[in-house]
């Protein structure tokens, strides 16, 4: 029987359980320096003058430098009129900005020092509201002439809602979070033969690798990165930041080991942060509730310069029209630069937002028809017999269900029962006459998403060594999500040999010469594929060994994958061990039984399910409590159920945490308000409630295995549900539409300036 | 200024700064690496360890306060550092058993809470007391789920949980 689809436990929690993970923090490193950053305090201005020379002269300081001692190329590939310096450039543009890096034989001797360094700022004023950096009239680049760093699509086409009864229209915004790692940024260089090496805290050891031949201008053969344990990453630690390059580029000017851990204050301000979009929706169609139209317009907040949340919207407009079929559909997005910590990638980067707009959109359509959402979302989702379905955007869905996996989380969430409870809540009190403080709200999301998004295939390689022990390279670079285990399993269905037997080696360039890394929810259906696809070849060459031991013909030899051992058919009595072929292997060729793959891209894969969330909302207080969340998840054939639901509890909690609580937040000068964990509202676990997980299985046909990403399913479905249920409380008190995070405030305001009849934000028109 | 401890059953003493911090003498003097540092506001709880057996975040204390105290980290949850899984703490092996874990960055504190919590329970342990019990002790990769039943399943067979364990969301029905 096959190992896969069971619920192994992970071969990877021993050493976390007892003596930790080996993080780059973590790490020996006889003689090391520390690297200290002196940033920004202002959100924009203009260096006048740095004096350094009491921080030179301070105990325990080797050397203080700033842009002028660290002469590369600025970083970016978005917008080339906008790339980031290593150090800032005469200029500041965020606060957080690296402006001067001390090196000191302690951390403390580098804190020490500085305090000592003395940089004359001139300020000028600063755009935090990107709608505002829209306008120009505060530019972060003068040379430039505008705040828009990359944009996307055209104004929208009057057709779009041609003939529609209703057409409802919203701003939604998508506010800024942090990701939030629980280990922050680190890294490590030393110089060893000639070459550099780099301990990076990254989910793409292998593009550190590319990122800093280019950046320091070496070949990459003269670059060895080492990525040991990653305490987290979400998309955020998924390339290189100028921290990085200058603890390298400090180690091979001082040829001394260097090393920096930033503290958690430092990773708020230095870390990207995730999704920031404003947007606009148009949602239009009949009041049967048939959606016959919808817009999206984004003005996607990039930060201080232009570079991956710049590029954010693409994924957003590819997932734009989400599980509907829906006749005419169109984006445009503006990516403007404001004077806030750079945007990156974070936990479905883009699509979390495209679901987030289209699932508020169906919901003001819904009310506006009224018609349950449930009702309108049954009657627009593309249906099971349509796939591969190519939406009015343009994007090719490889493989669906849609009704399947939403009716299940319908029934396992109880809907019907769910809504009569909200009625009876919504009914006064015979006692009091009036209505209960606590009202229930139902909020639905129904996904889909794109996992592999970026073209490009993976390593893998699978080697058997004498001892029968079974080596696996793999390309990807787990930082949680359980590649040991996964890898292990695949290997050990192909192979016949036990899950202990197995090693899987990562994040070590020299070792493995190629990789993707991990992000995009990517590693199963490219890196998984890769090492299946690395063990069959294996498999197939020990046959062609074992053939020529045995004097037979390969056809004639078969692997009893309960034993793990070779046999000519029909005669099991003589047979050959793993072991023995491996060493056969050495002796006979020279060479090991092994077999290295890369494993071409066949293109992305198009997960998708439904969400449903049951909040409670004290209307006395504004207070919201998640009560129930019931997640059914389609990500293809499941390898592993527990590492599954693992990756969609994770999500769900982060998604949770945008609609309810998390939102990065600056004052109107730049200042950031929520730059530590005492003032950023992290979830915790008082704040949750045990998850409800289901999955349905439709294979894609873009792997042998059948597998979708599962990694980012959670944040992008989640959202929208819980933001809906929050939503759906208040909707009989008269409020339409609030902004997240649903926090106590903004829920009672809401509630206020409807009671007031200020409160709808909805435009809804009967055509 | 002179600081001395027990840690894991072993003596520990050293010549250190007044500003250390316990867990920076954890980590770089008596070199376990196994507790970890994940912010600067006593919040997140993944430096916690057992001072004298109740649960501490050791980045909250200096050095010298725990001077003569005894320090229990993750490197000494186990019997003789024992890593095989079936010779874990038990709650070391209820993390193993419901994947209370991921990036395993949080782990060692959380495991050091939960096993507090565990120890000190004065009434019986329930979803709600374990989540609450908690709140100190951040993870952004598991969303607490499995956490919390590796927590009530440690807690089960330590006999201080509270009843059958009612199914999967049922508690929170309205």
């Amino acid at each position: 029987m096959s190992i896969l689809g069971n619920r192994v436990l992970r071969r990877e929690d021993p050493k976390f359980l007892t003596s930790g993970g080996t993080y780059v923090g973590d790490l020996e490193l006889d003689g090391a320096l520390y690297v200290t950053f002196v940033r920004s305090p202002l959100a924009h201005g203009r260096i006048e003058s740095v004096d350094l020379d009491q921080a030179r002269s301070a105990a325990g300081v080797v050397g203080v430098y700033t842009h002028a001692d660290l002469p590369y190329e600025p970083m970016g590939f978005v917008n080339p009129a906008m790339r980031r310096p290593l150090l800032a450039d005469g200029v500041v543009r965020f606060v957080g900005e690296p402006v001067v890096a001390i090196v000191a034989d302690s951390p403390a001797a580098g804190a020490d020092a500085a305090e000592l360094v003395v940089v004359d700022y001139d300020p000028l004023p600063a755009v935090v509201d990107p709608e505002r950096a829209l306008e120009g009239s505060t530019l972060l680049f003068e040379d430039v002439g505008t705040n828009v760093a990359f944009d996307l699509g055209s104004p929208g086409s009057p057709e779009t809602f041609e003939g529609c009864e209703v057409v409802v229209r919203q701003r939604i915004l998508n506010q800024r979070v942090a990701p939030c790692p629980l280990e922050t940024r680190a890294a490590a260089a030393e110089m060893a033969d000639g070459r550099l090496r780099f301990y990076a805290c990254t989910q793409a050891p292998h593009d550190v690798r590319s990122s800093l031949a280019r950046e320091l201008g070496l070949e990459e053969a003269a670059v060895h990165v080492v990525s040991p344990d990653v305490g987290g990453g979400f998309g955020a630690k998924g390339s290189i930041y100028p921290e990085d390059v200058v603890v390298a580029a400090l180690a091979m000017r001082l040829e001394r080991p260097v090393r920096w851990s930033e503290t958690r204050s430092e990773s708020m301000l230095g870390l990207g942060h995730g999704r920031a979009q404003v947007q606009y929706v148009t949602i239009g169609g009949r009041r049967d509730g048939t959606i016959t139209g919808y817009r999206l317009e984004v003005v996607q907040d990039s930060g201080a310069y232009g570079d991956i949340g710049a590029v954010l919207p693409v994924m957003t407009r590819q997932m734009a029209a989400g599980v509907y079929a829906i006749a005419r559909a169109e984006f445009s997005s503006r990516s403007v630069v404001t004077n806030t910590v750079p945007t990156v990638a974070y936990r479905g980067a883009g699509r979390p937002e495209a679901a987030a707009a289209i699932e508020r959109a169906v919901d003001c359509f819904a009310a506006e028809v009224g018609i349950d959402p449930a009702e309108v979302r049954r009657r627009n989702l593309v249906p099971a017999d349509a796939f591969p379905y190519t939406t009015a955007i343009g994007t090719e869905y490889d493989s669906g269900d849609y009704q399947k996996a939403f009716e299940l989380a319908l029934e396992v969430a109880g809907y019907e029962q769910l809504r009569a409870e909200q009625a009876r809540r919504r009914r006064p009190d015979p006692a009091t006459g009036r209505l209960p403080a606590l009202q229930l709200g139902i909020g639905i999301s129904s996904y889909v998403e794109i996992t592999a998004p970026v073209a490009g295939g993976e390593f893998g390689a699978v080697e058997v060594r004498p001892d029968g022990r079974v080596v696996v390279r793999t390309g990807s670079s787990p930082h949680g999500q359980g590649h040991v285990t996964a890898w292990s399993m695949l290997v050990a269905d192909a192979m016949g040999v036990a899950l202990e037997d197995i090693e899987v080696i990562h994040g070590d360039t020299d070792v493995v010469p190629r990789g993707g890394g991990t992000g995009g929810s990517r590693s199963l259906q490219l890196a998984g594929s890769a090492v299946d696809k690395a063990a069959g070849e294996v498999v197939d060459r020990a046959r062609f060994l074992a053939a020529e031991l045995f004097e037979a013909a390969p056809e004639d030899v078969v692997l009893d994958k309960t034993l793990g051992r070779f046999h000519v058919a029909g005669s099991p009595a003589v047979s050959r061990s793993w072991a023995e072929l491996g060493a056969a292997s050495l002796e006979r060729g020279g060479s090991p039984l092994m077999a290295e793959v890369d494993f071409d891209y066949p293109g992305a894969t198009f997960p998708f399910g439904t969400h449903v969330a049951l909040v409670e909302v004290d209307t006395e207080t504004g207070k919201v409590r998640l009560l129930r969340h019931v997640a059914v998840d389609d990500a293809g054939r499941i390898l592993n159920p527990l590492l599954a639901e693992g990756q969609v509890h994770g999500g769900t909690a982060q998604g949770a945490a945008q609609a309810l609580l998390e939102e990065f937040s600056y004052d109107a000068e730049g200042n950031p308000l929520t730059a530590n964990f005492a003032d950023y509202s992290f979830i915790s676990a008082a704040e949750l409630p045990s998850f409800e997980t289901a999955f349905t299985e439709t294979p894609t046909p873009r792997n042998r295995l059948g597998v979708k990403g599962i990694g980012e399913s959670g944040s992008i479905g989640s959202t929208p549900a819980v933001h809906n249920a929050v939503c759906d409380a208040l909707s009989h008190l008269g409020v339409r539409h609030l902004d997240m995070p649903a926090t106590p405030l903004r829920v009672y305001e809401a509630m206020a300036s409807a009671a007031a009849g200020t409160g709808s934000s909805t435009n809804g028109t009967g055509a | 200024m002179r600081v001395e401890m027990r840690i894991n059953g072993s003596p520990v003493s050293a010549d250190v700064e007044p500003r250390l911090l316990l867990v920076q003498f954890i980590r770089d003097v008596a070199g376990l690496k196994g507790t970890n540092i994940g912010c600067d506001t006593t919040s997140c709880g993944a430096c916690t360890v057992l001072l004298d057996g109740r649960s501490v975040k050791s980045c909250t204390l200096l050095a010298a306060q725990a001077d003569g105290a005894s320090v229990t980290t993750i490197e000494g949850l186990a019997p003789d550092g024992a890593s095989d899984p079936a010779s874990l703490h038990p709650v070391q092996r209820a993390f193993h058993e419901h994947h209370g874990l991921q990036c395993g960055y949080c782990t060692p504190g959380m495991v050091m809470a939960v096993t507090s919590l565990i120890a000190e329970a004065e009434e019986p342990l329930d979803e709600a007391a374990v989540r609450e019990g908690l709140e100190g002790n951040l993870c952004r990769c598991t969303g607490y789920h499995n956490i919390v039943e590796a927590a009530l399943a440690a807690a089960r067979e330590a006999g201080v949980a509270a009843g059958p364990v009612a199914a999967e969301g049922e508690g929170a029905r309205p």
